[in-house]
């Protein structure tokens, strides 16, 4: 299990240590700061071993983070358990940065007194640990019991994520299908890889302990419900389009797994507040916002021609917001000249980039940019890479073609029903790495 | 170490801050002696101060002073007992919170008389009636295991920790079962965990309630019992699938390791494992989603994965396709899979990623993409063709690495392809002049050698390296003195003068003894007999196979029960990088039930099995049942002689000696300014002896004998000096025996028993090679036990198997099996079936390799048969030729 976990600044400075195992000594800090920090190649793997001890790391802007072992640990678990602090930090004290690490480094004992034991990972939800560990430092004798009892049976019991007895005046959800799209396009407009990575965010004010229910046109569910009845024909042909197939999708630890995989379907008892409630991932049918074209002509050894085309696929109704484009130029450019009929464009130096920048395009359009980039000679006999023309930008629909069909909320002890709860549901489509190669 | 003294004014006035009256200055106080212990300053002068800080209601205060404790009180054993007290009444608090921390940080202080003490809190906390203190004490067993096993086990702990696993509560389950994992870690035998139908279940029930983390060490737990036969391992399979639904990734794959190992035990035609491989795919690809560091642990598994069951993953190529900002490790790790999952189907795709890749500015990334497109070559025939073609633009741009890493591919693609790719030969000798690095040179100069008769300026490009002869490494060296000498047999008549040259190059100036002795056996060859030369050297070559750098099976398999650990992630077992016992035990895929017919021969199952499909009546009652003294005479009623008198399997061997080879010259005369040596090994009782005998014909006294070995295929080494007394007067011989140890510097030799040997006396040092029979490594205790040979048999892959023939032997198998014991060759069971005596006999090198071999036989037939199986089938012939050789003496 997890030997020891060090927090540093970018200089190698220890900021926190935590020594959990006997097996682990103070040279330990030292070995990752001088085999790690400050060596000057490019960090080839976040695993580290040195001298039989294990280094796990990952980085936080500019701070790192580093789990120490000697012993066969579950790898995945001490990863997901280093995510897992950046956020219940990040929940406590906001962004991770050296001063509030510094100024808040009492909490952070604390803490990993409390989510880690003996190497261990514990619970560590941030709803059960902000009941009993506050900045306030809580003074036990002023908890009756009963509290005492019921912050321990929720750290320990089934629904670790929910407290008992919560109560608001309006009942109120909100829900967010927020997606990522990703492609791989070749030059010639051939797409090599393309998939949609999903999230379900919820922001749930409900009392009590609701149960809830969660229905989206999943292909399979539809088409069990549709073996059924006679319909299904008629539906399709009115609509369109009318299910998905999701190729894999991970649940929040509320959702009751066994019950998906035997009934397809998604129960739970919601964590109070934000949360995320899925993930998926789609590959098949799906709806690319923007089709990017581009041209690139070598000039002679000292001028490249660029034009890119993007052309939005899209109801014309909509609207796309926050487009930018991407193009990348030649580290030996020495100046360039652009034309685009739309929006703003740059040439960053710094960058090694031409950026395009439109707010607002409507769906079915089709705009241009053309630019003359001039080169210095070089005797560099290594070719420009030529990366790819990345793009950016957010519809206002999922481009999985995903749809929310219900959220039903149950709490059969309080006086409200289904009906009561109001409800809202968003759906954001944005690029993730949307690449086309030039 | 870093560590900063702290002046005596910053001592004393903390000092003074600790012993304040007001909390808050005290707490502040601590603060500061809790922030500079954190940058590695020595503050444990402050112990009886701290320690005093710690009678307090204020809860934060005190797990700061407990902090303070945990770091100190091994330095300060003798203060931390005042500390015992509050312990022992925090564990009696009304409030939860508090027992939990007191007996947690106990556990924490390494101190044997705060161990003492610890135990009776920790009997009551493990029987607490608030779920959260039972978690907290499970863990503590655990720590107060690891400080003192022993007082663990008389205290009785480890049963109360058993009871624990069908607690109510899923987390005290969750962190007993931790608790008694890693406990049976360092009692490998002790079936601690004892698993069996009934605990599983109420596993499987805690794992569908427990936090993410406790999924994760229940199913590591899991992963680790045998279920009794197939249905049961199905259902178990059927309850762990829907947490392949988990937001946490090590949930995940640690549910992917149940499944991967139970899967081993299902039958392949039943529908479910058709089922179960599907449902395997999605989730595997979904971890290519997370945080690269997921990311690289999840590609480091699926190679393995990939490796053991490549359906599951056949269709996803895509999804390993590289991104422009993956980080580098993810690269890397991406393109060995792709390679992996490269076929016919998916080629034409492949090939256009890497060739995209090749362009890329990260070097390692782009050797390896440049490597791969060899690779594919190799693997799929069809696409052979496009993918020189694609090399072939790759050299066109010049860059040097990119150029080099192609011609090295190449070279592999001619091997593999003979006589359909050499028209490119000639662009590729335009890039002679880029070279500058070994391996690039020697493929090139491979390339000219063996193309020699197409290349019209063969001799030239040739001669142009043999400028620089003695700046080149070893490996060009090499390769240069065998291409001269290919292109010399292919075009005597041009290239007489450039193959003296090289010849002399490589014999009279080179000290290296490789180079060395390959320039001799050539210049002797060639002038001895240049048709066998030929023979030799444009001896066709056997083809490269496809699949290189695969895991060696049994590797594999005890990485795939160690999926999610650090241990798929370096692609090495857990004992060679875990210290000490914890986890050195290796780990083993579960058989398939019934499945052993596709494994071993049919013979040797009806053998071991009892069965009568041989027809052999007599032993029939097979092997495993039957104790180890065999009816000999029974079974060989041809044998006779002495054979029959002596039980085989007793081990009470014949007082034959082992077999020792007639000494053979080794260094003539004439070779060694008139020493003469020769020599022979052998091996008695257990010791490895060099014999020499030293012969002086030259016409002065030699004196200062020294011998040294180069490294070699089994670390063979002097055990002490050459114990050459008194000067060895002209004419004078005599006889020395070496004792030789095996725990010298290996590298493997070609051939395997080669032996490369200097001595030096005191007129010059000599060098010569001699091969010594592997017998010599026979161990003694290499008779394996019966069942442990059946097990090994199956589980060596048949491909490994090789067959054969001893002629013209005419000892009957008794004999026979009399003379191989010893030589150390252990028959450990023998049968006949219709008049053919089949000896299985075992055999155990010292470097720990075992080596199986079943013997035939045949009464009247001066043929026998032998078939030798090892995990390092490298070893075969040798094993042969020594049998051979020990039977024919």
């Amino acid at each position: 299990m997890i030997g020891g976990l060090f927090i540093y600044n970018h200089k190698g400075e220890v900021l926190i240590s935590r020594v959990y195992r006997d097996d682990i000594g103070r040279h330990a800090v030292d070995a990752f700061r001088v085999n790690v920090i400050h060596a000057r190649q490019q960090v080839r793997s976040p695993v580290t071993n040195i001298a039989r001890t294990s280094f796990f790391h990952v980085k936080r802007s500019n701070i790192w983070l580093a789990a120490v072992t000697k012993q066969n640990v579950n790898a995945a678990m001490v990863f997901e358990f280093l995510y897992k602090m950046c956020d219940v930090m990040a929940a406590y004290f906001g962004k991770i940065s050296e001063e509030n690490i510094k100024n808040n480094f009492v909490l952070i004992y604390e803490l990993l007194d409390e989510i880690l034991d003996f190497g261990y990972p514990q619970n560590s939800e941030t709803g059960a640990l902000k009941t009993f560990i506050t900045q306030q430092g809580i003074k036990g004798q002023h908890q009756t019991k009963e509290e005492q009892s019921q912050i321990t049976s929720q750290v320990t019991g089934q629904i670790g994520w929910r407290r008992e007895g919560i109560k608001y005046r309006r009942n109120e959800l909100f829900l967010d299908v927020l997606e990522s799209v990703n492609l791989l396009m070749s030059p010639q407009g051939q797409v090599l890889s393309a998939h949609v990575s999903g999230r379900v965010v919820m922001k749930s004010y409900l009392s009590g302990m609701p149960e809830c229910k969660f229905g989206m046109n999943d292909k399979i569910v539809i088409d069990k419900a549709g073996k059924g009845g006679v319909t299904d024909d008629v539906a399709k042909s009115t609509t369109g389009k009318q299910s998905i197939a999701i190729d894999d999708c991970t649940f929040n630890q509320c959702v009751r797994l066994s019950k998906f995989d035997s009934e397809r379907s998604i129960s739970f008892i919601p964590p109070d507040g934000e949360y995320e409630l899925m993930r998926y991932r789609t590959t098949k049918d799906i709806i690319l916002p923007f089709r990017v074209i581009p041209l690139v002509r070598e000039v002679g050894r000292t001028k490249l021609e660029v034009k890119v085309v993007i052309k939005s696929n899209f109801k014309p109704s909509l609207l796309a917001q926050k487009i930018e484009v991407r193009i990348p130029t030649p580290l030996n450019t020495s100046g360039v000249q652009v034309i685009c009929m739309k929006g703003k464009a740059k040439y960053k130096a710094s960058e090694n980039a031409i950026v395009w920048k439109i707010k607002r395009m409507a769906g079915m359009k089709e705009s241009q940019i053309s630019a003359e980039i001039e080169l210095l000679p070089t005797n560099d006999k290594k070719k420009w890479a030529r990366p790819p023309i990345s793009m950016n930008f957010e519809v206002p629909f999922a481009p999985s073609g995903l749809k929310v069909r219900y959220l039903k909320v149950f709490e059969s002890k309080l006086n409200y029903s289904d009906h009561d709860v109001i409800k809202w549901v968003r759906y954001i489509g944005r690029s993730g790495i949307y690449e086309t190669r030039c | 170490m870093l560590c900063f003294h702290v002046c005596a004014g910053e001592i004393f006035e903390l000092k003074a801050e600790l012993n304040s009256d007001k909390k808050e200055k005290k707490k502040e106080a601590v603060k500061k002696v809790i922030a500079s212990m954190t940058v590695g300053k020595d503050v444990s002068a402050l112990f009886p101060d701290v320690v005093n800080c710690m009678q307090t209601d204020n809860l934060e205060l005190k797990k700061l002073v407990y902090l303070y404790l945990m770091n100190y009180a091994k330095s300060q054993p003798d203060m931390a007992i005042m500390a015992v007290n509050t312990f022992v009444k925090d564990c009696e608090d009304p409030n939860p919170l508090i027992r939990a921390l007191a007996v947690r940080t106990m556990g924490c202080i390494r101190v044997d008389k705060i161990t003492e003490y610890l135990c009776e809190p920790l009997r009551k906390c493990l029987k607490d009636e608030d779920p959260y203190v039972r978690k907290t004490a499970a863990v503590c067993v655990a720590k107060l295991h690891d400080i003192n096993a022993q007082l663990v086990e008389d205290q009785g702990f480890l049963d109360t920790l058993k009871d624990l696993i069908s607690d109510s509560n899923p987390m005290v389950v969750a962190n007993a079962v931790a608790a008694l994992s890693e406990i049976a870690e360092s009692h490998p035998n002790s079936n601690l965990l004892d698993l069996n139908p009934q605990s599983i279940n109420k596993l499987l029930t805690a794992l569908n309630e427990c936090t993410e983390w406790g999924q994760i060490f229940i199913l590591d737990c899991l992963a680790n019992y045998a279920p009794r036969d197939d249905r049961e391992s199905q259902s178990i399979c059927e309850r762990v699938t829907p947490r392949l639904s988990h937001a946490n990734s090590a949930v995940v794959l640690s549910a992917v390791k149940v499944l991967m190992k139970f899967m081993e035990m299902l039958p392949k035609d039943l529908d479910y494992y058709g089922t179960l491989l599907k449902k395997l795919a999605p989730p595997l690809v979904t971890l290519l989603s997370a945080e690269p560091e997921l990311q690289y642990v999840a590609l480091r598994n699926i190679n393995l994965i990939v490796q053991k069951r490549p359906e599951i993953l056949k269709h996803e190529m895509k999804v390993f396709f590289v991104k422009y900002n993956d980080p580098i490790y993810v690269k890397l790790e991406k393109l060995d899979i792709m390679i992996r999952l490269a076929s016919q189907a998916n080629i034409a795709q492949v090939l256009a990623e890497l060739k995209e890749y090749a362009t890329e500015v990260d070097v390692d990334f782009v050797r390896k993409a440049v490597r791969a497109i060899g690779r594919c070559a190799i693997k799929v025939e069809q696409s052979a063709e496009r993918c020189v073609s694609t090399l072939l633009d790759l050299i066109q741009t010049k860059v040097n690495y990119v150029v080099q890493e192609a011609i090295v591919v190449i070279k592999d693609i001619f091997r593999k392809y003979p006589n359909k790719y050499e028209s490119v030969i000639a662009t590729l000798c335009e890039n002679l002049d880029s070279l500058d690095e070994p391996e690039a040179r020697a493929a090139m100069i491979w390339i000219v050698g063996e193309y020699a008769e197409r290349i019209d300026n063969a001799d030239e490009l040739l001669e142009s390296f043999l400028e620089g002869f003695h700046d080149e490494s070893t490996q060009v060296q090499l390769q240069l003195l065998t291409a001269i000498v290919k292109l010399f047999l292919k075009k005597p008549t041009e290239t007489q003068e450039l193959v003296q040259q090289v010849l002399s190059l490589a014999t009279q100036d080179s000290d290296n003894p490789d180079l060395r002795d390959r320039g001799y056996i050539y210049w002797r060859l060639l002038s001895t007999d240049p048709v066998a030369a030929k023979e030799v050297v444009l001896a066709e070559k056997p083809l490269i196979s496809e699949e290189t750098d695969l895991i060696e099976p049994t590797l594999l398999e005890e990485l795939i029960c160690h999926i999610g650990t650090l241990a798929s992630v370096y692609h090495k077992p857990p004992s060679a990088f875990v210290e000490g016992s914890r986890g050195v035990m290796h780990k083993r895929l579960p058989a398939r039930t019934g499945s052993l017919v596709s494994v071993i021969p049919s013979h040797t199952l009806s053998f071991f099995l009892g069965g009568d499909i041989g027809g052999s009546a007599a032993m029939g009652a097979g092997f495993g049942a039957v104790p180890a003294v065999m009816p000999a005479s029974l079974n060989a009623p041809m044998g006779g002689g002495l054979g029959d008198l002596f039980d085989l399997g007793g081990g009470v061997g014949m007082p034959l000696g082992a077999y020792i080879p007639p000494k053979t010259v080794w260094l003539p005369a004439m070779k060694a300014k008139g020493l003469e040596i020769s020599g022979t090994f052998a091996r008695r009782a257990g010791v490895i002896q060099m014999e020499l005998t030293l012969t002086n014909k030259a016409m002065s006294v030699m004196t200062d004998f020294a011998i040294q070995f180069n490294r070699n295929s089994f670390g063979l080494a002097p055990a002490g000096p050459l114990q050459v007394l008194s000067p060895l007067s002209p004419n004078q011989t005599i006889e020395v025996s070496l004792p030789l140890s095996t725990v010298g510097p290996v590298m493997k030799m070609e051939p395997l028993n080669n032996l490369q040997v200097a001595v030096k006396n005191n007129i010059d040092v000599f060098y010569f090679s001699c091969q010594y029979p592997i017998s010599m490594l026979f161990v003694e205790d290499g008779k394996m036990e019966r069942q442990v040979f059946l097990a090994t048999w199956k589980d060596i892959p048949n491909e490994n198997e090789s067959q054969f023939q001893i002629k013209d032997c005419h000892l009957n198998s008794d004999a026979a099996s009399n003379k191989l014991q010893a030589s150390n060759i252990f028959t450990i069971a023998k049968r006949t079936v219709e008049g053919q005596d089949m000896l299985y006999m075992s055999i155990k090198l010292s470097n720990g390799i075992w080596v199986l071999a079943e013997l035939r036989v045949q009464t009247g037939n001066p043929n026998y048969t032998i078939s030798v199986k090892c995990r390092a089938p490298e070893v075969s012939q040798c094993v042969f030729q020594c049998c051979e050789a020990v039977l024919k003496n």
